[in-house]
């Protein structure tokens, strides 16, 4: 077994020497998980939204069905996105199989439930107390949105940031569908994977712990920002 | 305040409501009622809890639909607002709860911090602008949702038990909110179970028990004269059963 | 509000952006669906830059098992194949998918097992005794079970030697071949691998080779021109060049030039 230091150093080494095809894999990590979870938060948050403002026939189901895919195994996920931009497949025409962009269509499908659903919640919760007001207020259900989304901000930051945990430590979605090429599509995760079953543990938990540091950057610079407009909003 | 009285040139038009009732699960919890309500005049809604005072405000401003009959303003539908027992106010600060309110009536962006400014300061809350309003005191709340309603130039307001959880202080400025609602030719519809609150401000009262509207008369022949036992007994500060 | 919108909604822009870019800057590049012992030995990243430099030509390699290579391959997602499972190649060309198959290279199969060698294979003559020799000890052994090229040579062995690979110390992983020999370290298990993944490989604990040389544990790569007809939307021309190049000179010494530790993997043999 390698040593924890081992690994430690390995990760040292690799921040410090600024290793280009490290910063490549980083910053095509950067880029898909943050483009997928934007993308899913400009999706799953009005969708969210509407789904705690509206009841129609089959909202129970749905519901019932977004809270199940929040526990949709990447793996499946990176499948059907597989299959439906294999050239063989639907989408094959575009060409978009094993690139970055497949990635961000995988991870979209890992994170949009995760999101609408969470926001679904914590918007229902908002309105409950909101809705007498705003509707005395004149507003609409569809202008209501907006208003119930920007006061819920604190509680959707830690929606978001579940989001792009999930999307930033998923390795099977990515690996499908982008194919783990080399300076392509190669990401932390896969790279760990690739390391692990090279046996190189030390390289590959190096690259964990610089993943682990990236997520809690990205954590606390979310939790600065929540916590300064907690104090100024109360 | 005799500047403002002149801002309503044209008049309120009439409430009327024809036979509402409202049911939930089975259960007839207001009316059958007929109700007329005309002029710029202080309506007090009064009856013990469960006598139905919320539901009759909230079907009448339409925050709920009747189960049977209907709500009828004659002519067109006026300007309103309405002030809760427990006020809402969005997470921003005081003066952001105003503008937002300006914006959703359509006030021109220019305009909005000036008017929200001097709402605050006509309900003294100038030095609280910038606090965030969910963290203002009880008294502090009710009056900002008092200077929100103002903002919206309402001809109808509605207050639903808005003293109930105040100290005596805070009531004071609620009432006196109220009386300026009314120098400004703004008819008021307010519920409350304090028989004094109700000396002090109604021209004249409804009187509701479970669910029926037993009384709808001036407040002068209600307080010396009231025509049923149930009114008689509540003026008494009796238990009505 | 709509202030942040039109912000959020320029960054998405500029991402999707940077990323078509991304996409559109090796204009020049081919897919190749191949396996995990040929991308982990570190054979790509020695000779593509060789090929690259000289055609200008980029590959991008998809690296996994061989039964998930067909697939891609089938489905007409790589333009280019090198897989080592000779059967299941002649069956691709056979299916049409395939037009022509090269032997480019081989390297060989080699078992390895915890130091003590508690079945005593390292003095087998033959790979046929030495599988019979961890049977009957029941000793521990990591199968692949993943319908790999290594999985599929290793079950014709079992077959060959007249063993019946079953029971409870044969344990099937469904795993490429370094999280086996990973898993195979950890439960001091015997392990069939190729050698290249071996001898790249950095966790061995206490895992050694201990038989080696039988020809029975040959192990053939062969490189495949996928069909015209039936994915006329693939860069055959690129991918020819690319098939082309493996069997040239220049390719095969480039393959005989890696080594791993001073040691050979792959020794070429085009014809």
């Amino acid at each position: 077994m390698p040593s924890d230091s081992g690994a430690f150093v390995t990760a040292l080494n690799l921040i410090l020497g600024l290793d280009p095809d490290l910063l490549n894999i980083v910053a095509l990590s950067l880029q898909v998980s943050l483009t997928a979870v934007a993308l899913a938060t400009l999706i799953g948050l009005p969708l969210g939204a509407a789904l705690a403002l509206w009841r129609f026939p089959g909202h129970g189901v749905l519901v019932v069905a977004l809270n199940a895919l929040m526990g949709l195994p990447p793996v499946v996920a990176g499948l059907c996105v597989y299959l439906l931009l294999s050239r063989a497949g639907p989408l094959g025409e575009l060409g978009l199989l094993f690139t970055p962009t497949a990635m961000v269509v995988a991870q979209l499908v890992l994170v949009l439930p995760i999101i609408a659903a969470l926001a679904r919640q914590q918007v229902e919760e908002l309105h409950q107390e909101y809705r007498e007001q705003l509707t005395s207020l004149g507003l609409s259900r569809l202008r209501m949105i907006p208003t119930l989304l920007w006061d819920a901000r604190l509680g959707l930051v830690t929606v978001v940031l579940a989001g792009f945990g999930r999307a930033s430590a998923e390795v099977g979605a990515v690996m499908i569908v982008g194919g783990n090429i080399d300076g392509v599509t190669r990401v932390m995760t896969t790279a760990i994977v690739l390391e692990t079953s090279k046996g190189d543990l030390p390289l590959a938990l190096g690259l964990g712990i610089v993943l682990l540091g990236l997520v809690a950057l990205v954590n606390a610079g979310a939790y600065l920002v929540g916590e300064t407009s907690r104090r100024k909003l109360g | 305040m005799n500047d403002m009285t002149t801002l309503s040139i044209t008049e309120t038009p009439a409430l009327e409501l024809h036979g509402v009732s409202f049911t939930h699960r089975g259960q007839r919890l207001l009316g059958p009622l007929d109700l007329r309500l005309t002029g710029c005049r202080r309506t007090l809604v009064m009856g013990p809890n469960g006598a139905g005072k919320s539901l009759l405000m909230r079907l009448a401003h339409g925050l709920l639909a009747p189960s049977a009959g209907r709500v009828d303003w004659q002519g067109r539908t006026p300007r309103q607002a309405m002030v809760f027992q427990r006020p809402v106010l969005l997470k921003r600060s005081a003066l952001a709860n105003l503008t937002y309110a300006l914006a959703v009536n359509g006030t021109p962006r220019p305009e909005r911090r000036a008017r929200a400014r001097e709402a605050l300061e006509r309900f003294g809350l100038a030095a609280l602008e910038k606090r965030p309003a969910r963290v203002l005191s009880g008294g502090e709340q009710q009056r900002l949702a008092l200077a929100r309603a103002w903002l919206l130039d309402p001809e109808v307001l509605f207050l639903d038990e808005p003293t109930s959880a105040l100290d005596p202080a805070a009531i004071k400025a609620v009432e006196d909110a109220v009386q300026e609602f009314h120098c400004r030719g703004t008819r008021i519809l307010m519920s409350s179970h304090d028989l004094h609150q109700a000396r002090r401000l109604a021209d004249e009262v409804l009187f509701l028990n479970a669910g029926r509207l037993i009384e709808h008369t001036d407040a002068a022949t209600f307080f010396t004269a009231p025509a049923s036992k149930e009114a008689r007994a509540f003026i008494r500060g009796e238990l009505v059963l | 509000m709509q202030h942040k919108a039109r912000i959020a909604l320029t960054a998405i822009g500029i991402l999707g952006l940077s990323m078509a870019a991304q996409a559109q800057d090796g204009e020049q590049y081919i897919t190749l669906a191949s396996t995990t012992s040929t991308e982990a030995s570190g054979l790509f990243d020695s000779i593509i830059p060789k090929f690259t430099g000289k055609t200008g030509i980029e590959v991008r390699v998809v690296a996994v098992g061989t039964g998930q290579a067909f697939e891609i391959a089938r489905r007409g997602d790589a333009d280019s194949l090198l897989v080592h499972d000779t059967v299941g190649e002649e069956a691709f060309v056979a299916e049409g998918y395939g037009t022509e198959r090269a032997d480019v290279m081989y390297n060989d199969f080699v078992i390895i097992g915890p130091d003590g060698d508690p079945a005593g294979i390292a003095d087998a003559d033959t790979i046929a005794e030495a599988l019979q020799l961890i049977a009957e000890a029941q000793a521990p052994f990591a199968s692949r079970g993943d319908d790999s090229g290594t999985n599929r040579a290793e079950l014709r062995l079992w077959e060959a030697a007249g063993v019946e690979a079953d029971g409870e110390w044969y344990r099937e992983l469904g795993s490429g071949m370094g999280p086996t020999l990973n898993t195979a370290a950890g439960m001091d298990a015997y392990v069939m691998s190729d050698r290249a993944t071996w001898v790249a490989f950095e966790n061995p604990q206490n895992l050694e080779l201990l038989f080696e040389g039988d020809e029975a544990l040959f192990n053939q790569y062969g490189s495949l021109v996928i069909s015209e007809e039936r994915h006329p939307h693939l860069k055959h021309d690129l991918a020819g060049q690319w098939h082309q190049w493996l069997l040239s000179e220049e390719g095969q010494q480039a393959i005989g030039d890696f080594t791993v530790n001073g040691q050979q993997l792959f020794f070429p043999n085009a014809e």
